[in-house]
């Protein structure tokens, strides 16, 4: 129940985005009904928190991580949700009138479901994670209602600064919560309470306590956080009345309230509370003085009076905790309802320059009397609510040195002093509002538009806080009986017996107002003497500059970082990845002593073969490293190529040693191929970088060495059985061949097969992409077609026919400056015999040497022979396209595989089978045969086009 | 045996890494030619060498190479082929659309502050 309702305002807005299209009437009206909704559900669970009940859900969610969807309605998140809820409504209403038609409305109405669906879930999550979750949430929906307008620059520098604070915040307060749960092993709040004790007498209760705080107070903008609020001004006028005064910036006292009963009451906590809530009072009441925008004195009072409750629950004895539940009620009624105002007069004369501003009453008697009645109330002046919950609060802060902050000595008088003072003030920025906007004599002249009441759909809700106030100030114990007592309740585990009233008696509080009243009238009175001089003061430091260095510093210094090491230069870049590479082999290495688990036993002997081998094949690899030709450094790797496939030879592996020797011709075809569109000359430009040479020498030696040292290691440590045994057993009962290799290759482990030649596939179509396609000067991309290489071939065969003269002479025409006539003979004889020999290694694959792979190499160095012989037009000659080949090998093996399919068995099940014929004795026939002539064909394809397609752009 | 292979291995590696850290592509083309070498060898070794016949199975033996390293290197050796050549027209590519083979000379503008 409680889960889906706080779901409600989110799919409400996913809906909203879906459908915002298609509604005629102002959004406005198709929201309003989400929070009323909420609020008449909130309202009917009020019965069961007055007894001092909670109702709560679990549903589990990441239960490895210890995060569920818990929701735990309690007095306190009760009186929270229906605050939400209840201004969410008036808020709504107000903006469908404040808002015109052409803004954009559908983000609005997305961005304030969000939010008020992120508050619900703050207030009523028993997880620490779900709460961090939504208190993020609360951060971003901010973020995005504040840069609403997000043309205007201010608006987007707003944005950003609020989300940052608040964001760093939240992350202070997440590894609060993380210390929490690591020490409780759980995140649920409620259990949280069983570990009260090592929480409490844990070291890091220190840590988790100022991070916690330094969330609520980023969050509730207190000093020096507060720099966030007044630049968070530039939203819509409701939505700094939603978020920025009745709701979300209250979020940091929910949060201190929450944590109260398991961190509260200890030194560290009461004092940083009360300190940092005194100075927020005192320095916004002050600064509120200043300001000329409407907007912005509201903003630096909304500060002072959050530091006002955060004061009371820092001195945090139940009388206390009760007062700053009461002000905070009342805070949202008053200060809600002066931002409503603030909007109607700047709706309706289209300033809130409190310079132009004046006599306002007249033209606007109804939003006069608001503005008196929320402006009085702020100043806690009789017979309204503020000064109800200003009394308490002076008897609070009086009684402070006796209860609450006792250890603070006599230290403690100075928060009676403070608050007397920050009081003064307040009363004096309360009265120049409301004296400077509506009383004095019209000047209508002075403002942009011309003034004049605002619509009633405006003025209504603001009449409602209005209401509210009023409400609150005739039946004091009725209101604070049912909302406040039960959340007090679960603050501070008991009640105090409190009856509010006017009338106390001459009493400490009364004395302190009446101090107030009189020093604020005097003040007032020469408002306008000294406000000059006041302005005139500047700080030197503010933490908007520091906010802004920052800002600008931030990016500089990480910018020039990344710069340090990001040269975009790939030798670099390389480096990097090797030098990773050899600390992440390396370590393990040194660190758990694996140098001494190599063990020199069970080798195979030496014979001289193999020592010179390896000498020839080490001084070629290092030649080839050396070489500054190219031609030279081809040569060499030529030898090293060709020497490993000596070495496979040597070690009974001659499948490897054929299919090596192939590949090696092949490759240095290729090379030559391309060699000639290469600029001579392999060596780098600048000699002049020696220090660069020795390091990059000094990283090849490590790496030769750490894979040496790997290698060894590796044949001297199993961790496991080899499974090899498998196949060399199985090969011919299961598999039907008696070459190991191929059965593995084309059976056992088909589907690498499979994998591996569509590889091949896309390498070739690649290289085929690569080569066909390039950037014009207007930098789109183009594709040469074939016919432009055909047509060079088309050309040509055309002057041959004008020529009229034989193949043969033609050929030896083009060719004779490149061949001699022997290989010109002899050519196509050999490769004919190696395009039969290839044929015959397909066939007898499966039980000798030979197979697909090294068949299909064969047969393309057969035809590179041809190709090599007669040249470019050799491709005219092919009756085919070699590109075709590709998807018909393809094809073959995955029919294969698919025919298996159609018999019931796994896909790519081979079957084999004998058959008797003449001449020929019994003939062992496996399906893996078709297989391997896929593999065939894939190979041939594949190099083929390779080579073709990079002979064709020889320029 | 192992240790003769096992240093080659680590000279074929270092020979490979020094010259995929040079400046000039081709070099760095046939540097992971010469890295892939080494791997071939690598995998062989991580068998056991020279244990038997060639895995053709057959009346004469009892006892065969290791035929598992031997069908993954053949699989290496087929598709270093494929990535070699697609890295040499890569490289050629390269060179015919920007005019220089020098990889410090390929380098993309700076990015600005701004964005």
């Amino acid at each position: 129940m409680l889960f889906i309702l706080t779901l409600i305002p989110f799919v409400a807005s996913f809906f909203l985005i879906l459908i915002h299209r298609f509604i005629k009437t102002k959004l406005g009206w198709v929201v309003i009904p989400v929070p009323i909704i909420l609020f008449l559900f909130y309202l009917g669970m009020l019965p069961q928190t007055l007894t001092g009940k909670t109702i709560s859900t679990h549903l589990s969610w990441i239960p490895i991580l210890n995060i569920s969807l818990s929701f735990e309605i309690n007095g306190l998140s009760l009186f929270f949700a229906l605050l939400i809820s209840f201004v969410g409504i008036l808020v709504i209403l107000y903006s469908i009138y404040y808002l015109s038609e052409r803004e954009r409305l559908a983000n609005f109405y997305v961005f304030l479901l969000l939010f008020m669906g992120a508050m619900l879930g703050v207030v009523t999550s028993n997880n620490l994670m779900l709460l961090y979750l939504f208190w993020e949430l609360t951060s971003i929906s901010s973020f995005l209602l504040i840069g609403f307008w997000f043309e205007k620059e201010r608006s987007r520098y707003g944005a950003q600064k609020a989300l940052l604070i608040t964001v760093s915040g939240g992350f202070c307060m997440l590894i609060a919560f993380l210390l929490l749960g690591n020490i409780a092993g759980t995140f649920e709040i409620n259990e949280l309470l069983n570990s009260y004790d090592s929480i409490r007498q844990s070291t890091l209760y220190p840590a988790i306590a100022i991070l916690l705080l330094i969330g609520a107070f980023t969050k509730s903008a207190q000093v020096p956080f507060h720099i966030w609020l007044p630049s968070a001004m530039e939203a819509p006028t409701p939505i700094s009345c939603y978020l920025h005064s009745a709701t979300m910036v209250k979020a940091g006292i929910f949060l201190i309230a929450r944590f109260t009963p398991l961190l509260g009451d200890t030194i560290l906590w009461n004092t940083t509370i009360t300190f940092v809530g005194l100075s927020s009072l005192l320095f916004g009441s002050f600064i509120a003085l200043r300001q000329k925008d409407l907007k912005a004195l509201l903003a630096y009072s909304t500060i002072s009076q959050l530091g006002l409750i955060l004061c009371l629950f820092g001195i945090g004895t139940e009388a206390a905790i009760f007062a700053g539940l009461f002000h905070l009620l009342n805070h949202s009624a008053f200060k809600g309802s002066l931002f409503l105002m603030t909007g109607m007069v700047d709706h309706e004369t289209g300033t809130r320059d409190l310079t132009l501003l004046h006599g306002l009453g007249k033209a606007m008697p109804y939003t006069g009397a608001i503005a008196f009645i929320a402006s009085f109330s702020m100043a806690g002046l009789p017979p309204f609510s503020g000064f109800l919950s200003k009394e308490l609060f002076f008897e609070a802060a009086s009684e402070a040195p006796l209860h609450g902050l006792a250890y603070l000595g006599n230290f403690a008088y100075i928060i009676p002093v403070i608050a007397v003072l920050a009081s003064l003030f307040t009363f004096v920025y309360s009265l120049h509002l409301f004296g400077t906007v509506f009383l004095g004599k019209e000047v209508s002249s002075s403002t942009p538009k011309n003034p004049h009441e605002a619509p009633i759909g405006m003025l209504a809700p603001t009449m409602f806080l209005v209401i509210l106030n009023i409400l609150v100030s005739l039946f004091p114990n009725a209101i604070a009986q049912a909302l406040i007592a039960p959340a007090a309740l679960t603050v501070s585990g008991s009640l105090p017996e409190i009856h509010i009233m006017f009338w106390h008696g001459f009493t400490v509080p009364l004395m302190m107002t009446i101090v107030v009243v009189i020093g604020g009238a005097i003040l007032y009175s020469q408002l306008f003497a000294w406000k000059n001089k006041f302005n005139k003061l500047r700080c030197s430091v503010s933490a908007n500059q520091i906010y802004d260095s920052c800002l600008y510093a931030l990016p500089k210094v990480t910018g020039r970082f990344t710069n340090f090491y990001m040269t975009g230069s790939l030798t670099n870049y390389l480096s990097y990845i090797i030098i990773a590479c050899l600390l992440l082999v390396s370590y393990p290495i040194l660190h758990y002593g694996f140098i001494t688990a190599v063990s020199t036993k069970d080798l195979a002997h030496i014979e001289l073969i193999e020592v010179v081998m390896m000498i020839v094949t080490a001084t070629a690899a290092i030649l080839a490293a050396k070489m500054k030709k190219r031609v030279t450094a081809i040569l060499a790797m030529g030898i090293v190529g060709y020497m490993v496939a000596m070495f496979f030879v040597m070690f009974g592996a001659p499948d490897l040693a054929l299919t090596q020797l192939l590949v090696e011709t092949v490759t240095l075809i290729l090379y030559v191929l391309v060699l000639k569109q290469f600029p001579l000359g392999m060596d780098p430009h600048t000699p002049s970088n020696s220090k660069k040479r020795t390091i990059n020498i000094f990283i090849s030696l490590c790496v030769g060495l750490s894979v040496a040292f790997l290698s060894l290691f590796s044949h001297s440590n199993r961790l496991y059985e080899s499974i090899s045994w498998f196949y060399t057993a199985f090969s011919k009962s299961k598999g039907g061949g008696s070459n190991v290799v191929n059965v593995t290759l084309v059976d056992f482990r088909g589907l690498d097969t499979l994998g591996e030649i569509t590889v091949l596939c896309l390498a070739a179509l690649s290289i085929y992409v690569v080569l066909h396609l390039f950037t014009d000067k207007s930098g789109t991309v183009q594709a040469i077609s074939d016919t432009a290489y055909l047509d060079d071939d088309a050309t040509y065969l055309k002057d041959y026919t004008e020529a009229n003269a034989s193949p043969v002479t033609l050929m030896q025409k083009n060719h004779q400056k490149d061949n001699d006539l022997v290989i010109l003979t002899f050519s196509k004889p050999v490769s004919f015999i190696i395009l039969f020999v290839s044929i015959y290694l397909l066939l007898a694959g499966h039980n000798a040497p030979g197979g697909g792979f090294i068949a299909g190499l064969m047969t393309s160095c057969a035809l590179l022979l041809m190709y090599i012989t007669i040249g470019k037009d050799f491709m005219s000659h092919i009756p085919f396209k070699v590109g075709l080949f590709l998807p018909l090998g393809l094809s073959i093996v995955g029919g294969c595989g698919l025919l298996s399919i159609y018999f019931h068995k796994p896909f790519l099940t081979q079957t084999f089978g004998h058959i008797l014929l003449p001449w020929f004795g019994k003939i062992e026939l496996a399906s893996a045969l078709i297989f391997d002539i896929g593999v065939y064909f894939v190979v041939l394809g594949t190099v083929m086009s390779i080579l073709f397609n990079i002979g064709k752009t020889e320029s | 045996m192992e240790l003769l292979i096992a240093l080659l291995i680590g000279i074929l590696f270092s020979a490979g890494t020094y010259m995929i850290l040079s400046r000039r592509l081709l070099r760095i083309i046939f540097g992971t030619s010469l890295l892939s070498n080494g791997t071939l060898l690598f995998l062989m070794t991580s068998g056991k060498l020279q244990r038997g016949e060639s895995p053709i199975l057959g009346k004469l033996s009892t006892t065969y190479t290791d035929p598992l390293p031997q069908a993954m290197i053949l699989t290496a050796i087929v598709i270093s082929f494929a990535t070699t050549a697609f890295c040499l027209v890569l490289a050629y590519r390269t060179y015919q659309e920007i005019g220089s083979d020098d990889v410090d000379e390929l380098l993309g503008k700076e990015h600005d502050d701004d964005h």
